[in-house]
């Protein structure tokens, strides 16, 4: 397992209202899994520490790692990133992290992700670009509308479905994924996974294991709060 | 390591030894993370059992479960992930009491937790002894939701909640340790989170 190691922000932009999205560089940084994420690590000058995981949303062989941060009503870290942080900032980090919620870039899967939930299935898609092996990995994502969906334009590139819960988009009216818009996209999956907010998580569940999908083959990455 | 420009403590300083290191209080929150799909699976045809290396292998029904001794923990419960939540009720029986009914041989020294969805952790037998493990199917006086792992998770407040297995099924008395999911997943054997024992590596 890595040790800290400090990254320095190359890049930073607000890539929708509610999230912040850096680029670091890291001297001497491992390989890794799309999938895994990163800790961050803020320290005070009177020694006090806070740290949160991020996933990852650029690919391994991307020269800068890629976190998209969320904005969180009273975030100590994710306001001091969106508001204070600034190229050339120092941040410390340690990763990658977690051997479960990977794409092993051999098996056919399906990632439902929704909000910055799509941040895993956007690694994994750059990571299946470059290999040319995009035939494995299908994306069905899910926003409020696509002003609100990080990386919705690279994900509508890439070929993923998308819904907006909020907007009527072309021909269809707002709402979640329905089953038959789903049933297409699992023939001959191996893998689903699923990555959202506690909520969009159990239904996207539901969903899957409505629709055909063992239990077992469900893979699940939740955060967030419960709201009860 | 270096100070980060412009970073100040926003929440206020914590009762001193109250938090872990790393760790901050979520409040009245409680995030919910999970690895795999939550079970559907109904409270009435929910059995609990020891097995492995024990006199008595036994299962529980979950009418059986509720008619044993109750017991309760009152305290902290701590997130790898830096959340801790302080002040918490769970309310179930005492794994000291489950094992009595077992008797695991003298010769097993390791536990493995299981769950319905295939989940497992490991834990040293005797972190889940002497008081500080409980199999709890109720939170604040209320039936534990599932996502947060109800009906029926094993609780081991002193260690990574990871290690609190959610939808609990089965605890296997074992002689030798071995990893369980997340410990085969790049996160520490043990998991303490006064010695910030989080992944691979620490300590």
């Amino acid at each position: 397992m890595a040790a800290w190691s400090d990254g320095r922000i190359i890049e930073k932009d607000q890539p929708t209202a509610s999230t912040v999205r850096l680029r670091l560089h890291v001297d001497e940084r491992p390989h890794h899994l799309p999938g895994q994420h990163y800790i961050l690590r803020l320290r005070a000058p009177d020694g006090y520490t806070a740290q949160r995981s991020y996933s990852l949303a650029s690919d391994s062989d991307d020269p800068l790692l890629e976190l998209l941060i969320e904005r969180q009503p009273d975030g100590e870290v994710s306001e001091f990133l969106a508001d204070v942080a600034e190229v050339g900032d120092v941040l410390e980090l340690r990763g990658p992290i977690g051997r479960w919620f990977v794409w092993d870039t051999k098996s056919r899967v399906l990632c439902v992700v929704g909000g910055t939930g799509v941040v895993p299935a956007v690694a994994m898609a750059r990571t299946a670009r470059r290999l040319g092996r995009t035939d494995l990995l299908r994306i069905a994502a899910v926003g409020r509308s696509p002003d609100e969906l990080p990386y919705a334009l690279e994900l509508e590139r890439y070929g993923a479905t998308l819904a907006f819960t909020r907007a009527d988009v072309g021909d269809r009216p707002a709402g979640p994924f329905a089953a038959e818009e789903l049933a297409p996209l699992l023939e001959d999956v191996d893998l689903g996974y699923v990555c959202g907010s506690a909520r969009f998580a159990s239904y996207a569940e539901d969903l899957l294991v409505a629709s055909g999908l063992d239990p077992a083959a469900i893979r699940v990455e939740r955060f967030g709060p419960t709201g009860d | 390591m270096p100070v980060t420009r412009g970073f100040h403590r926003r929440r206020p300083e914590p009762e001193r030894g109250r938090l872990p290191p790393g760790q901050y209080d979520t409040g009245s929150s409680w995030p919910v993370l999970s690895a795999e799909a939550t079970p559907q699976k109904s409270e009435e045809s929910w059995t609990f059992g020891i097995d492995g290396l024990v006199e008595s292998p036994h299962t529980w029904t979950w009418q059986e479960l509720h008619a044993l001794p109750g017991s309760t923990y009152f305290g902290d419960i701590h997130c790898v992930t830096t959340w801790s939540k302080l002040d918490t009720t769970f309310s179930g029986v005492s794994v000291d009491d489950l094992l009595e009914v077992a008797k695991p041989d003298t010769s097993a020294a390791y536990v493995m937790a299981h769950s319905v969805t295939g989940y497992t952790t490991n834990l040293p037998l005797a972190d889940v002894t002497g008081g500080r493990a409980w199999v709890v199917w109720s939170f604040d006086g209320k039936p534990l939701p599932r996502q947060h792992g109800g009906p029926l998770r094993l609780l081991v407040p002193h260690l990574y909640f990871w290690k609190s297995a959610k939808w609990l099924s089965r605890l296997e008395l074992m002689t030798e340790d071995r990893p369980g999911f997340w410990e085969q997943n790049g996160y520490h054997d043990r998991g303490d989170p006064w010695r910030e024992q989080r992944y691979q590596g620490d300590d």
